[in-house]
């Protein structure tokens, strides 16, 4: 049995064999980061509630039956974890292995990428993907699902979804992290204009009935773009350039600024490609914003490109 | 509840229609016990002559669904029915119904299928569970009184709550619903809970194929419920309680509503209940249509109007339960053993000890057996013993299997009839009872089918929210499919099929993910489906 409270109110672990000691309220994320131990993680974000759904994170703790999340787990006072056991090896590989056979993960991350590497695990584990699919997920009935197509297994293809002029949603390429949930309601926006609907597999991100997003609460502040991990929500401006192939991150730098709009103080990252702004995100650690803007910091930035000395040659004549 | 949110809920329940209203919805149930009872000519026959499933027809406005376990497994093939503008109903023994036609002229009413009934043998004797409900219906609060009723909230109240928790932990009474967890613990953490609101919770929600226990309990017992919630809430100074009962039960939501109605006027719920200092009221919550709610951490979300997604635990519900308050959850067959152990002791109750339990247990047998039903058996009795008791399978054909605890439960080979149903020897056997399922499969059944309808259970039913369980099941689901096809490399299949199970096991949030792949494991396992076996 662990006990809760250690004497000085924080608590002392046992992390691959090592002591590790953190304060009270930590988790046993915080005691693997203390303990300078890299956790795979996918849904657990800083500053957005832990949901514990990817299951990447997982830990071996001693006494427990199965395997614990770490991102979401209260350390308590002689915890014995073990994050590089045969078990947890094999179910952070299987849940990367499962993601890979069922979502698009082209845009993933390096450090997604160097997860996959470190845990060997292998792309076309469960057979080959079907192709994009045509129909989507979105009438689908929960408790029920379409046939399976012979020698082909499930995924999560739909159609991407461009419904207005700021940003797309790609669901091909969501791992249902319900992270753009979270930022768009109580943990950053308050908006509310998205939620997990259905059910299962057949789960997605959606606004009420389907509607497209500039009927729906959206005030397009792309919170929700900041916090996707998979490249599913872009902006449209970096889904056009991606779609003719111009999108060049070798060519583009990211500039700090402070967002002009108002006096709040938002901290800005223009990532700038041929003289041009492509995109603006802010920076996740910074303590005014948190990685939130606003619509006009987000995507408010085309008149600088397409001011009369941007405007190019043909313009100034 | 803004508007995305509401979507999101509501589309995560089968039963709630976010498409064009039908006037009449049949779901018919396709699942496992009902496999062995003609599900699937039904299903074949409905698609022949109405048209596909899931399409509404624009005639007449209708449509079918295939089901999961409806939870009437002893008198199936079962049907749910929904129609526009009146309660919904179940029919018993499709088979012998005109489906078609009640399809095609929503208009015709849909009967009252009869009251459910206890195989013979269990009339009239003084079974510690079924004593009332073996009766022959009398409804009604009187009846309730004259049967003993009451008597265990009266003891209840002269011992006080300490009494009450004296005795449930003589008993050494464990959870019915699947886990065994000892009851008093529970009870105890809640009654040493500081502060108000607490909550009592009847997990009426028994969705697990083949267990069909509460539901005849609540249909033919609801004031035992009633009062056995009551004890609950007198015991942890709850004033509040809820039972939540699966849309697909429509008359035991009913039986129940209308006890509590009676309990209301009679005093026995509401305020200075048998004028004592004891205030409790109940309340009913309807699912709509998802096994995962009967998952404790899931019904409460879906009490609060919440997707029935599960809890991380910990904390667990005595801590932060309903609306984050402490709250014990029982399921219905764990809270009606409260009252024989009020009325007789909670020594006398554990007299019955063995392998690990105390107490008698529901048993609901169905299958291939001569009469399905709910059994009562003391600790100790064995696998054989009960399916003889059930009349065996019809004609003596000879067993081919059985699936003990449902479908996150595990089959054992027609050798295996000693197994002690007990947890001491449910676990030598490798086993677990789970919901007291025992559903027979003679050598007529085709296994495949079976196994193919389990995989396909838990891919549907999974709630969505963790990778290993979402993904993992639709995998599972495919495997299965592959593995069955003439030709297949099976070995490599069972290979891949236990790394996913173990990880399934292993990182799944809840049971669902975790137990989903035990019944398919012990086919490979204990049935030694294998290259060899399969042709
Ligand atoms: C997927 C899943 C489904 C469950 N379904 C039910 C159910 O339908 N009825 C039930 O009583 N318990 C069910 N349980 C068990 C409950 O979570 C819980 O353990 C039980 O209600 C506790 O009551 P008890 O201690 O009286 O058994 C289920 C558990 C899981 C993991
Ligand atoms: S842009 Fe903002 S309001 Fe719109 S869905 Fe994303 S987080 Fe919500
Ligand atoms: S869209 Fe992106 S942020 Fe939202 S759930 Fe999917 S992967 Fe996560
Ligand atoms: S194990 Fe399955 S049912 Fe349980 S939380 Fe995970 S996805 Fe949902
Ligand atoms: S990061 Fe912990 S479960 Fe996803
Ligand atoms: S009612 Fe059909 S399997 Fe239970």
């Amino acid at each position: 049995m662990t006990n809760p409270i250690s004497l000085h109110g924080g608590a002392t672990l046992t992390i691959n064999g090592f002591p590790v000691t953190v304060s009270q309220g930590s988790t046993i994320l915080d005691a693997l980061n203390a303990a300078s131990v890299e956790t795979p993680r996918l849904c657990f974000l800083e500053g957005l509630t832990p949901v514990n759904a990817c299951r990447l994170c997982v830990v071996e703790l001693e006494g427990a039956r199965t395997l614990v999340p770490a991102c979401s787990r209260r350390a308590e006072q002689g915890m014995v974890v073990l994050t590089d056991s045969v078990r947890v090896k094999h179910a952070r590989k299987l849940v990367l292995e499962l993601l890979l056979s069922s979502v698009d993960l082209s845009l993933l991350t390096a450090d997604i990428a160097r997860w996959i590497e470190f845990y060997g695990a292998d792309l076309e584990r469960f057979g080959k993907k079907a192709a994009r699919a045509e129909t989507n997920h979105d009438a689908c009935r929960a408790g029920s699902h379409e046939a399976l197509k012979p020698g082909e297994i499930g995924s999560v293809a739909t159609p991407v979804k461009i419904d207005n002029d700021l940003f797309v949603r790609d669901y091909s390429k969501c791992i249902l992290c319900y992270r753009c949930v979270e930022a768009c309601g109580a943990d950053a926006q308050n908006t509310f204009a998205i939620a997990v609907a259905g059910r299962g597999f057949e789960a997605r991100i959606s606004t009420e009935f389907v509607i497209p997003l500039n009927e729906s609460a959206c005030v397009f502040c792309g919170n929700c773009i900041g916090v996707c991990p998979t490249g599913a929500l872009m902006p449209k401006s970096e889904f056009d350039m991606r779609e003719v192939g111009n999108w060049c991150e070798e060519k583009q730098a990211v500039t700090r600024t402070v967002c002009p709009y108002c006096g709040v103080g938002c901290n800005l990252e223009l990532t700038v490609q041929d003289d041009r702004i492509v995109k603006a995100s802010s920076p996740r650690d910074h303590d005014i914003t948190n990685g939130n803007l606003c619509i006009k910091g987000r995507f408010g930035w085309e008149y600088v490109n397409s001011t009369p000395e941007r405007r190019g040659s043909g313009e100034k004549e | 509840m803004p508007p995305a949110e509401a979507y999101g809920v509501a589309s995560f329940y089968a039963l709630i229609n976010l498409q064009s209203p039908c006037r009449r919805t049949v779901h018919v149930c396709d699942d496992i016990a009902c496999r062995t009872r003609g599900a699937d000519a039904i299903c074949n026959d409905l698609e022949e002559q109405f048209g596909a499933e899931g399409v509404r027809r624009e005639d007449s406005a209708t449509a079918w669904h295939r089901s999961p376990c409806l939870g009437l497994c002893e008198r199936g093939t079962a049907v749910f029915c929904e129609t526009a503008g009146s309660e919904p109903v179940t029919i018993a023994d499709a088979a012998s119904q005109n489906l078609v036609h009640l399809l095609l002229h929503p208009e015709i009413p849909v009967p009252r299928r009869a009251e459910s009934t206890f195989p013979g043998e269990q009339l009239g004797t003084s079974l510690p569970l079924l004593s009332r409900a073996a009766m022959p219906p009398t409804p009604g609060i009187d009846a309730y009184r004259f049967a003993g009723g009451y008597l265990a909230l009266r003891r209840a109240l002269q011992i006080g709550p300490e009494g009450v928790l004296a005795e449930l932990t003589a008993s050494r009474l464990t959870g019915r619903g699947g886990a065994g967890f000892p009851t008093w613990m529970k009870w105890k953490a809640v009654a040493e809970a500081v502060g108000n609101p607490r909550y009592v919770v009847c997990n009426g929600d028994e969705s697990e194929p083949g267990t069909f226990k509460d539901r005849i309990l609540m249909e033919l017992d609801p004031f035992a419920v009633i009062e056995a919630m009551t004890i609950a809430g007198f015991a942890t100074s709850a004033e509040h309680g809820f039972i939540y009962i699966r849309a697909e039960y429509p008359e035991a939501a009913e039986a129940i509503e209308l006890a509590i109605k009676q309990s209301r006027s009679h005093g026995m719920l509401g305020s200075d209940i048998l004028n004592h200092d004891l205030n409790f009221d109940i309340e009913v919550r309807r699912g709509a249509g998802a096994y995962i709610c009967g998952e404790e951490t899931a019904l409460l979300n879906s009490i609060e109007g919440k997707r029935g997604e599960p809890r991380t635990k910990p904390p667990f519900p005595v801590q932060h339960g309903l609306f984050g308050r402490p709250t014990v959850i029982n399921s219905v067959e764990t809270l009606l053993n409260v009252l024989p152990i009020l009325m007789y002791g909670g020594d006398t109750f554990a007299e019955s000890a063995r392998g690990g339990v105390t107490g008698s247990r529901l048993f609901c047998l169905s299958g291939c057996v001569s009469m399905p039903g709910i059994y009562e058996a003391q600790p100790g009795a064995t696998l054989r013993e009960l399916i003889d008791r059930a009349g065996g399978t019809p004609d003596n054909t000879p067993i081919h299997s059985v699936l003990v605890g449902g479908a996150a439960g595990s089959f054992v080979r027609g050798d295996e009839m000693d197994i002690e149903l007990t947890p001491e020897g449910a676990r030598s056997a490798g086993i677990s009872i789970g919901s007291g399922v025992i559903m027979v499969f003679d050598e007529t059944i085709d296994m495949a089918n079976i196994v193919k309808r389990i995989a396909r259970f838990f891919r549907d039913e999974s709630c969505g929210q963790c990778v290993p369980c979402r993904v993992g099941t639709v995998r599972v689901e495919e495997l299965i499919e592959r593995f069955f096809k003439p030709g297949a490399d099976r070995d490599a299949e069972i290979a891949l099929f236990n790394d996913l199970a173990l990880a399934m096991k292993d990182a799944s949030i809840c049971g669902l993910g975790q137990t989903a792949t035990i019944a398919i494991a012990s086919t490979f396992s204990r049935l030694r489906m294998n290259s060899a076996t399969i042709t």
